[in-house]
């Protein structure tokens, strides 16, 4: 039979649900703080399925905390949870606004996803070893990093840490156990099985937490890492952000599946998805996680369910590709309001509590920024010296480059 | 001093190098258990346990992300990509994570491994089993990039590749590793009697970015490296003609000074490699000795290398730069 004698089927072209000009909609949740139990530190994968296609969640949907994967922590660590995810709203509205007037030139803020990192870095030790994404900022609250030096950083000035060399957000911080954030997408996953593995040869009790977006799952990074992960019984936490869009792909054309979290269990590794704007739920889990990475169990993998409220980066509109409040029909909410409500149902917190916090950390971000730009802004420098190109490309500097530095030297306008 | 293939020498090397620091480790496909396909690792995990030599697997990418974890997690790591050809699944971990992390992290984190791979071609391994992709890595910032020889440089050369704090990819020319090559097939000598196959079994080192000056000679200044050393020593034997010739060992950085004093001895120059003509790291070689080297020059620089073709199989011997293609060239860089 030849083309055209019979009705073809077309080939198939995924799309987003939703595009510019529709309403959006969610599907309602049916998952319950209460539906699921903790397995065995040593449960193999297969016990995980339920965890996997389910929805790990603490808080309710009147912001009530049940089940028993509520961590029951203590008020100070709620509030403290809470003043960090507001600090990294507040601090990353403060560098978009500076982006805006040119004072950066590039940002990436966390809208939406702040409870992520904290929450999770909070569960953690402090000699466990964190490799993040460029979503994953607000670790370096929780692991104590000076605000100022975060937004030299930023700026490009001669306090940066980085030297300018990378882009902004580009963060690394050593003595946080923070490690150098690299802009190709998904290649920190499979290192971290590294770094995890390096804490185990030294026999350290350390575990390693990483992240990779639901766009950049579909590289081979992401699938080398959960393999070796598996292979060698890495004492590490692998979690996928699914947050919807990867600029403007949806995870529709990430992957054929609408769930990424069952991806780990042919891999032999239990898997959980979690209400990723439930910070309760997110540190339980991870909690668990590191419990059953330091017995010796291996790795967990986590999918992150949450949606990316705020544009990709400073570089992107999101009203080109996806329509402009579809954050505000995730039946997610938002992860400070929800912990906010939660603190204030049981009398814990008031509004005007709230308000005196973001007064407070507004005050913080702006006194932070005024004296990270006294050691230069991206308008008027200083910047780092161009030395700085070619330092630290080798432990030494070999002939080649001093050749090419020294004619630089030459042609540099000072 | 004992005799040793270059099989034995690189085993060597990584025997001393597990025996001196516990930070070392090896992995990579069949390494371990089986002692790898051309048994540079036999015995090894035997000697000093599963969790210091170990298998891994088929992932290169995934080799490459795994040590680069474990570099910047403190550890040492040795892994070996089975064949050049196909270390580019782990292309780049190599050149954007690898190569980059000491710079990007403002010096807080580096990646102190070595990448060994057995290249190049003479062992009838047609397209993926015959490259010698070294220009790939030559052309990126913040790696060192070593071609070995024989069994003495090459255990010399990779214990200062394991010490050293910056990553190395450390390429072994397969067709040597039994015996050196000189572009017969149909005569292939073991290392038997040769006197680069005299190696110490104790520890040694031969600095990165030092070249050897394998024959000495006042005409005409060839520089190779890899098997290319041996059949470029028998062209030049052939050829009568006395003929400086340098066995670059370290491709990035290179020995300016031992070329730039051959060069300015002898006044001509022929750049031998099996890797394609075009973008050959003889291309980066002659555009320098031209600006080094220029009124020195009495005649053009002759480049003598593998086709810009894929690798072929059969007919490899066409492929592969032979005696008399370089003897040809030599004889060229001699007319006035």
């Amino acid at each position: 039979m030849s083309r055209g004698e019979e009705e073809q089927i077309p080939l198939y072209i995924p799309d987003a649900p939703h595009r510019p000009g529709d309403s959006s909609s969610f599907e309602p949740w049916k998952w319950h703080p209460e539906d699921l139990k903790k397995p065995k530190f040593d449960c193999d994968a297969n016990e995980t399925y339920e965890h996997a296609v389910g929805l790990v969640r603490v808080l309710d949907d009147n912001g009530e905390a049940l089940g028993e994967w509520n961590p029951n922590l203590t008020l100070e660590e709620l509030k403290l949870g809470l003043e960090h995810m507001v600090r990294l709203r507040i601090f990353d509205d403060r560098m978009m606004k500076m982006q805006r007037t040119g004072k950066l030139s590039f940002y990436m803020q966390s809208f939406g996803e702040e409870g992520i990192a904290i929450a999770q870095t909070m569960a953690l030790n402090n000699e466990d070893w964190i490799f993040p994404t460029y979503r994953q900022p607000g670790a370096q609250f929780v692991r104590g990093r000076d605000m100022v030096s975060m937004i030299c950083h930023c700026i490009g000035n001669i306090e940066d840490n980085v030297k300018g060399r990378q882009m902004p957000v580009h963060y690394t911080y050593k003595k946080g156990r923070f490690i150098s954030i690299s802009s190709p997408v998904g290649t920190q996953f499979s290192q971290a099985v590294g770094v995890a593995l390096a804490s185990k040869y030294k026999n350290l009790n350390e575990v390693t937490i990483t992240w990779i977006g639901d766009g950049a799952s579909a590289e081979g990074d992401y699938h080398y890492g959960l393999n070796f992960a598996s292979v060698f019984k890495a004492p590490i936490i692998l979690n996928v952000v699914n947050n919807h869009w990867a600029i403007s792909t949806h995870y529709n054309i990430a992957s054929g599946s609408n769930n990424f979290a069952t991806r780990g269990l042919a891999y032999g590794i239990p898997c959980f998805r979690v209400d990723g704007n439930d910070f309760l739920a997110l540190y339980s889990v991870t909690k668990w996680a590191r419990e059953r990475a330091k017995m010796g169990f291996g790795a967990t993998h986590i999918e992150i369910l949450t949606y990316r409220a705020g544009a990709h980066s400073s570089s992107d509109d999101p009203s080109r590709y996806r329509p402009s409040n579809e954050h505000e029909y995730w039946p997610g909410g938002d992860p400070i309001l929800r912990l906010k409500e939660h603190l204030i149902k049981n009398s814990q917190w008031t509004e005007k509590e709230q308000e005196e916090l973001e007064e407070k950390i507004d005050e913080e971000v702006i006194t932070a920024y005024k004296e990270a730009v006294k050691y230069g802004d991206l308008a008027n420098g200083p910047y780092p010296s161009s030395d700085t190109i070619f330092t630290e490309v080798y432990e030494s500097v070999p002939w080649h480059l001093q050749e090419q530095w020294d004619e630089m030297k030459k042609w540099s306008v000072e | 001093m004992v005799e040793m293939n270059m099989v034995q020498s690189v085993n060597s090397a990584l025997d001393n190098m597990l025996d001196k620091d516990q930070d070392v480790l090896l992995f990579g496909e069949d390494i371990g258990y089986f002692g790898g396909v051309f048994r540079t690792s036999d015995g090894l995990q035997e000697k000093f346990g599963k969790h210091r030599v170990f298998d891994t697997p088929l992932s290169e990418g995934g080799i490459a992300a795994t040590a680069f974890g474990m570099g910047i997690n403190g550890l040492r790591p040795v892994v070996e990509i089975q064949f050049a050809d196909y270390i580019f699944p782990a292309y780049d971990q190599i050149v954007n994570e690898i190569a980059k992390v000491r710079h990007r992290s403002g010096g807080e984190f580096w990646c102190p491994i070595t990448i060994r791979t057995p290249a190049g071609g003479g062992i009838r391994g047609g397209h993926h089993h015959s490259q010698s992709p070294e220009s790939q890595f030559t052309h990126t910032p913040g790696l060192k990039v070593v071609y070995c020889s024989t069994p003495y440089n090459s255990k010399g050369l990779l214990i200062s590749s394991i010490e050293s704090n910056d990553p190395v990819i450390f390429f072994e020319p397969k067709r040597c590793y039994r015996g050196p090559f000189y572009g017969d097939p149909h005569n292939v000598p073991t290392w038997k009697n040769h006197s680069e196959a005299e190696v110490p079994e104790e520890y040694y080192k031969i600095p990165l970015g030092q070249g050897r000056l394998a024959l000495e000679g006042d005409n005409c200044t060839v520089i190779a490296w890899g098997t290319m050393v041996h059949v470029s020593e028998r062209a030049i034997i052939e050829s009568g003609i006395s003929c400086d010739l340098i066995d670059l060992q370290t491709l990035l950085p290179w020995d300016k000074d031992i070329i730039i004093k051959s060069v300015r001895k002898t006044g001509r120059c022929v750049i031998v490699h099996e890797a394609p003509k075009t973008s050959g790291f003889g291309s980066e070689l002659s555009a320098s000795i031209q600006e080094l080297c220029f009124y020195n020059l009495e005649s053009p620089i002759q480049r003598v290398a593998g086709w810009d073709t894929p690798f072929p199989h059969t007919t490899e011997w066409d492929y592969m730069p032979s005696t008399s293609r370089i003897i040809g060239a030599i004889k060229k860089t001699q007319e006035d």
